[in-house]
């Protein structure tokens, strides 16, 4: 046993952190009164809908996060934190189905296939059951290097997300664009910048090469 | 042996619901003891409108005051409760000019003592497809226009509310384009159900639902409805709009409440009755918001998709 096994003991943890947003909505709704407000049906979609996202940005940070500090401990969280993402998305989905459109089908049709960022919320849905399927060791077995390559449909997701979040606010798009602006640094964070710059520099010190023959050839 | 059984009938189905509503309201604001003088006319609440029915019961008072849309205080459903006090509405007037024989300034207090403060129990709908049901004070909002005396040219009629981000903070970020501002066409404001509402339940109005001053338009969504007004203005051109003007496909200049026509990112056809608690179905909308009766005259011959 290393000492690094601490990652082991801190995932029940981690575990229970992540049920707490749950918990304390549920001991709300059932306390009855006024805790989830005036518009309780919009208070849970709202809160699901966040702490989707929330978990989706948490696991997208981890892999920068373990190159930052050299540790591999925070890949060892990813897929918890991912499942979680689809647990809120499953719950966000159900609170609209259910309670928000009380099961009335001809009315989810037309929503499904009218409202663009119910369609887009709804694609990421679909996407985030696939990979929560596959997320087993069965299926990273079985799929071998096509299952990291299907598992890089998480950055599609959570760009859907943001935007399923974009179109539906109505003018105040400062909560969206936070979400946005998180995103877009945890995904520029894995653009290949080492080897860019590499480039560059190498580019750069060719290039007066370069001019000068050109210039002479075309003498 | 006969035993009577009690009639297990509620008295509430017995007494005609406007009257229980008053008698309620009338209690609550005695209960307060405010209010007082503004309550008198509630003898006189028999007044030709339409009262929403036996299953769309009063909202609650705290919702009343505690969600809603006032981005002068912030976009949160919660901020204008939790940042209205800074608001003084005293001293306040109304600037009313543009094409009237008798421009002016009027005070709040003539206003409040110069017009006869009646209740009107109407259904507020909002674009976002939630409602509430509430018990305003008010008066006529042709009658204050009246004595102004709009000449032939009037055909809009434009309002404005407050600006200044000292006493509305939500106005230091350009989320609006400020002041505020809405429109009305003039059969729209001189008609009888068109309210000028200076209080609510019984008692002055809350600051954050607009006070000392709000329209009511009971047939449009809630953001016709323009709060804490200090200019009104005859035009002889349609006024500009606040929503209409920054998203002109989303939010028309009429703005009538219509189950046919959606609203580009959701369905107008039905909407969630605040204070119904998370189990409480969806209802269905009515075209001028169950006013159609009383006003869709005024829209006669118009092609409403159009004029949304």
């Amino acid at each position: 046993m290393t000492g690094r096994d601490w990652v082991a003991w801190a995932k029940p943890g981690v575990f229970l952190l992540c049920l707490l947003p749950l918990a304390l909505t549920l001991a709300q709704g059932l306390g009855g009164g006024l805790a989830l407000g005036a518009n309780p049906v919009e208070t849970l979609l709202h809160r699901s809908g966040l702490w989707t996202l929330r978990m989706l940005l948490l696991t997208l940070a981890l892999t920068p996060l373990s190159r930052a500090l050299g540790r591999p401990w925070p890949i060892r969280l990813r897929r918890m934190l991912g499942l979680f993402a689809f647990f809120y998305g499953m719950l966000h989905l159900l609170v609209y189905l259910w309670l928000d459109r009380a099961l009335d089908w001809p009315v989810i049709v037309e929503d499904l296939t009218e409202r663009p960022y119910i369609i887009v919320g709804m694609v990421a849905l679909v996407l985030m059951s696939v990979l929560a399927l596959t997320s087993t060791r069965g299926w990273q077995r079985r799929l071998r290097r096509n299952w990291k390559r299907l598992h890089r449909v998480v950055y599609l997701i959570a760009v859907l997300g943001v935007l399923h979040f974009l179109w539906l606010v109505k003018a105040d798009l400062r909560e969206p664009l936070i979400y946005a602006v998180i995103l877009g640094v945890l995904l520029a964070l894995r653009l290949p910048w080492g080897r860019w710059r590499r480039a560059w520099t190498q580019s750069a010190q060719s290039a007066p090469a370069v001019a000068r023959r050109s210039a002479s050839s075309s003498r | 042996m006969l035993i009577r059984k009690p009639a297990d009938i509620p008295s509430s189905e017995i007494t005609p619901p406007e009257v229980w509503r008053a008698r309620r309201t009338f209690i609550q604001g005695a209960a307060l003891g405010v209010g007082a003088a503004a309550l008198a006319p509630l003898g006189a609440v028999a007044a030709a409108y339409p009262r929403p029915g036996e299953d769309e019961p009063l909202t609650p008072r705290e919702f009343v005051t505690g969600y809603n849309n006032f981005y002068e205080f912030g976009t949160d459903k919660g901020d204008p409760a939790a940042h209205a006090h800074r608001l003084r509405t005293r001293p306040w007037s109304v600037v009313v000019d543009g094409e009237c024989a008798r421009p002016g300034e009027i005070g709040i207090e003539d206003i409040l003592s110069g017009f006869d403060q009646q209740e009107r129990i109407y259904r507020l709908r909002c674009v976002e497809a939630w409602s509430m049901v509430i018990p305003w004070l008010g008066f006529p909002l042709g009658e204050l226009l009246a004595r102004f005396e709009p000449t032939s040219r009037a055909r809009y009629v434009a309002f404005e509310t407050l600006f200044d981000p000292e006493q509305m903070p939500g106005q230091r970020r350009r989320v609006l384009d400020w002041p505020y501002r809405e429109g009305l066409r003039i059969d729209e404001a001189m008609h009888p159900l068109t309210l000028l509402a200076t209080g609510l339940y019984g008692e002055t109005l809350p600051n954050q639902n607009g006070a000392p001053l709000r329209l009511v338009v009971p047939w449009k969504y809630g953001f016709k409805s323009i709060k804490s007004i200090v200019r009104i203005r005859f035009t002889a051109e349609q006024p500009p709009a606040t929503w209409n003007r920054m998203q002109p496909d989303e939010y028309g200049f009429y703005a009538n409440v219509n189950p046919a026509v959606d609203h580009p990112r959701w369905s107008q056809k039905s909407h969630r009755m605040i204070g119904g608690g998370w189990l409480a179905k969806r209802r269905e909308t009515l075209p001028f918001n169950g006013y159609a009766e009383e006003v869709a005259g005024l829209y006669a011959g118009m092609d409403l998709r159009r004029f949304y």
